[in-house]
C-alpha cells in the first residue's frame, strides 16, 4: 500500500543560469492509513467566490534548532501557497491551542474545532546524516476527525522551498481534487527605464516570487518568452544586434540558439505540447505567416497562406489543433485550424478585437486578450468560441498564460495612474476572482507559467 | 535612440539660431543646450555653424523628414506620408550610396504580437513605396518594433497618433 517513489535524483551541475531546476532528490513516501472510505472534507472549486477553507498549518516540529527553523520556514511557504490560491484561509498560529509538541503526543480535535479549523496540517523536519532535509506531514480532516494524507519529502537542504511547494501541491490536490501548481516557475520580461528607451531582460522566478534570476543582461530587447511543456527550455523573441528572431534557450546550460534560417523577422513562438516543435511567425514584405519548426529534424513547415496578419499561435493540448489570431476578416480575431493548417475558421464573434489566444492545458478553454471601446479584457471561451466569459479588465491587460492545472492565469497589466507601476504581473482564478500581483523587484510583463517541475 | 538625436538636434538648431542672431540670445541658447544633458554648448555651436552636412543623417532628418504617420490599425500610406516619402526618395536618389533602415512602430493600444506584425507591415509599405519611386530595394532594410519604442510618452490619442509611425534612418 505504501508507495515509495524515488524521483529524479542527480544534481551536480547547478547551472549558472537557473540553479533552481534540478537537483531535487525527492523521496516521496505516502503514508496511507487504511482507505478513507466515506466522504471527507473536499472543496468545490467550481463555484465563483467561495468562502476559503480555514486550514491550520502548524510549524513543522524539529528536534534541533536547525530542524525547527526549517520547520517554520516550510510551514510558512505552504501556508502562503495555499492562501494565494484563494481557496484556503490559513489560521493565525497565535490562535492555536495545541503546540507542535502536544500534537505529536496527543492530537485533540476539539482544540482545532474550537479555532474553526476545517483542516489541519502537522509536520516534522529532520536533518539527515548527509545534510538532506526530510519533511514529513499529515493532513487531518478536523470535523470528521480523520487522517486524509501523509507524505515524506527528502531534499537537498537548499531546495527546501521546492519540498514546501510539493507539500502545498499535495494538500491542494487532496482537498480540491485538482492537480496543484505551486512547484512551478514563471518566466517574464523585467522592465526598467523610460518607455521610449525601455530595457527588457528575461527573468525567471518561482511561482511565489522566490529564487529570481535574470537570464539576459538587457543589452538586447527581448519579448514574449514561452516555456517548454516538457524541458527546461524557453523560446522567445530577441533583437540580437537589431535583428528580431526567435531563439531557444536551455535554462540549465545557458545555451542559446536562433531557430531557423529565416531571411526576416520571426516572432510569437510557442512550444508544442510534446515539446518537440515550436510554432512561430515569419514576417516578410508586410505579410506574417505561421510556421512550425521540428526541433529534432530542424524541418520547417508553413501552416498559413493568407495575405493578412496570421500570428500568436497556440496548440491544443492534444496537439491536433492550433488557435491563432488573424485580421484576414478585416480586424484582429481568433481562429482555430487543424495542426496541418487546414480548416481555419473564426471563433471570436462578439464585439471588439481579440488576440493572444492560448489553449488551456486541460483543453476545455481558450484564454485571450480582448479590446473594445478603449478597454482591454482577459477572457476565456470554449474552443468553439462559445461561452465567452471576461475575467478582468483595465486600461491594458494582456497576454494570459495558464498555470499547468488550467485553474489560474497569469497576465500583465499596464497602469497609467501617477505613481503606479507602469507594468506588473497579475494572477487570477479562472472564476475571475482572487486577483493577485506577484512581487517582482522591477516592472514586469509577458509572463509565462512553467509546467510542474519534474 | 533616434529620439535622443532628434532632441539633440533640436537643441543644436536652437543654439545655432540664437548664436547667429545676437550675443545676448546666444547666452539664452546656451541654456537651451544645457537642458539636453551634459553636452557642452560651445561644442554644439562649433559643429553647427555650417548647418547639417549635405547627405548626412542630420541633413535627411532636418531637410527631408524621417517620420511618417499612420491611421489606427492601418498600414496604408496617407497623402501627408506620401509627400514625405517622395522627398525621401528624391534625397536617396541624390545620395545613391546611402542605405536606410525603415522602422515600423505602433501605438500602445494593441497586443504585443499583433503590433509586431502590424509594424512590420507598416515598414514594408514604406519600403515598397520607396522602391516604386526607384529606390533600390537592397538599400532598404526594414525592422518592426511593434509598440516597444514609442516617441510620445502620453497615454492619449495625441500621443498614440505620433507613435503610429514609420521612421527612416540613414545608416
Amino acid at each position: 500500500m505504501n508507495g515509495y517513489t524515488d524521483k529524479a535524483t542527480t544534481a551536480e551541475g547547478a547551472s549558472r543560469l537557473g540553479r533552481c531546476v534540478f537537483l531535487l532528490a525527492l523521496a516521496i513516501l505516502v503514508l496511507a492509513f487504511g482507505a478513507p472510505a466515506r466522504a471527507q472534507l473536499s472543496i468545490d472549486i467550481t463555484r465563483g467566490s467561495l468562502e476559503p477553507t480555514a486550514i491550520a498549518i502548524m510549524d513543522f516540529y524539529g528536534v534541533t534548532p536547525e530542524a525547527e527553523q526549517f520547520g517554520q520556514d516550510i510551514a510558512e511557504v505552504v501556508a502562503a501557497d495555499l492562501e494565494r490560491s484563494g481557496l484556503f484561509r490559513p489560521i493565525d498560529s497565535r490562535a492555536f491551542i495545541q503546540s507542535p509538541e502536544e500534537v505529536r503526543m496527543n492530537l485533540r480535535f476539539a482544540d482545532w474545532k474550537q479555532v474553526n479549523a476545517q483542516a489541519l496540517v502537522v509536520g516534522e523536519v529532520e536533518i539527515q546524516g548527509d545534510g538532506r532535509v526530510k519533511a514529513e506531514f499529515r493532513l487531518w480532516d478536523v470535523f470528521a476527525e480523520e487522517h486524509m494524507l501523509g507524505m515524506v519529502f527528502a531534499t537537498a537542504s537548499d531546495l527546501w522551498r521546492r519540498a514546501a511547494h510539493k507539500i502545498a501541491d499535495a494538500i491542494y490536490e487532496r482537498l480540491t481534487g485538482e492537480s496543484g501548481y505551486f512547484d512551478t516557475r514563471i518566466v517574464y520580461v523585467a522592465e526598467t527605464g523610460p518607455a521610449n528607451e525601455r530595457v527588457k531582460r528575461l527573468a525567471i522566478m518561482d511561482q511565489d516570487g522566490a529564487n529570481l534570476h535574470y537570464l539576459t543582461d538587457g543589452e538586447h530587447l527581448v519579448l514574449t518568452p514561452r516555456f517548454s511543456t516538457t524541458a527546461q527550455e524557453i523560446t522567445y523573441l530577441l533583437y540580437l544586434y537589431g535583428e528580431p528572431r526567435v531563439y531557444l534557450l536551455n535554462i540549465d546550460t545557458g545555451q542559446q540558439e536562433v531557430l531557423g534560417n529565416f531571411p526576416g523577422m520571426t516572432f510569437a513562438p510557442r512550444f508544442s505540447p510534446d515539446g518537440n516543435k515550436v510554432l512561430l511567425t515569419f514576417a516578410e514584405d508586410g505579410n506574417s505567416e505561421i510556421y512550425e519548426m521540428d526541433l529534432r529534424t530542424r524541418q520547417i513547415e508553413r501552416l498559413t497562406y493568407d495575405a493578412a496578419i496570421d500570428t500568436a499561435p497556440s496548440y491544443s493540448p492534444d496537439g491536433t489543433r492550433i488557435v491563432f489570431e488573424s485580421d484576414r476578416g478585416g480586424s484582429q480575431q481568433i481562429y482555430v485550424m487543424e495542426a496541418d493548417g487546414g480548416n481555419a475558421h473564426r471563433i471570436s464573434f462578439d464585439k471588439g478585437r481579440y488576440g493572444t489566444p492560448v489553449w488551456s492545458p486541460r483543453g476545455d478553454l481558450i484564454a485571450f486578450t480582448k479590446s473594445h471601446k478603449g478597454r482591454f479584457y482577459i477572457g476565456v471561451m470554449d474552443p468553439e468560441g462559445e461561452e465567452e466569459r471576461l475575467l478582468t479588465q483595465g486600461f491594458l491587460v494582456e497576454g494570459p498564460s495558464w498555470a499547468p492545472n488550467g485553474r489560474v492565469l497569469v497576465f500583465f497589466r499596464q497602469n497609467i495612474g501617477p505613481g503606479e507601476r507602469q507594468t506588473e504581473l497579475v494572477t487570477i482564478d479562472l472564476t475571475g476572482y482572487n486577483e493577485r500581483v506577484p512581487v517582482t523587484p522591477t516592472e514586469a510583463s509577458d509572463p509565462a507559467w512553467s509546467p510542474l517541475i519534474p | 535612440m533616434h529620439v535622443k538625436w532628434i532632441g539633440l538636434f533640436a537643441a543644436l538648431l536652437f543654439v545655432a539660431a540664437c548664436t547667429t542672431a545676437t550675443d545676448e540670445t546666444a547666452t539664452t541658447g546656451g541654456e537651451g543646450g544645457v537642458s539636453t544633458g551634459d553636452t557642452g554648448t560651445t561644442e554644439i555651436a562649433a559643429t553647427d555653424f555650417a548647418g547639417p552636412v549635405p547627405g548626412s543623417p542630420e541633413d535627411f532628418m532636418v531637410n527631408v523628414g524621417n517620420s511618417i504617420y499612420f491611421d489606427l490599425d492601418k498600414s496604408v500610406l496617407r497623402s501627408d506620408a506620401r509627400n514625405t516619402l517622395d522627398r525621401q526618395a528624391e534625397w536617396l536618389s541624390r545620395y545613391p550610396n546611402k542605405a536606410i533602415s525603415v522602422e515600423g512602430h505602433c501605438d500602445e493600444r494593441g497586443t504585443r504580437e499583433y503590433n509586431l506584425a502590424l509594424a512590420e507591415r507598416r515598414a514594408a509599405s514604406v519600403k515598397s513605396y520607396l522602391v516604386a519611386l526607384g529606390v533600390d530595394g537592397s538599400r532598404i532594410r526594414t525592422i518592426s518594433y511593434g509598440k516597444e519604442r514609442p516617441y510620445a510618452l502620453g497615454h492619449n490619442e495625441a500621443a498614440w497618433a505620433q507613435n503610429r509611425r514609420g521612421v527612416t534612418v540613414v545608416n
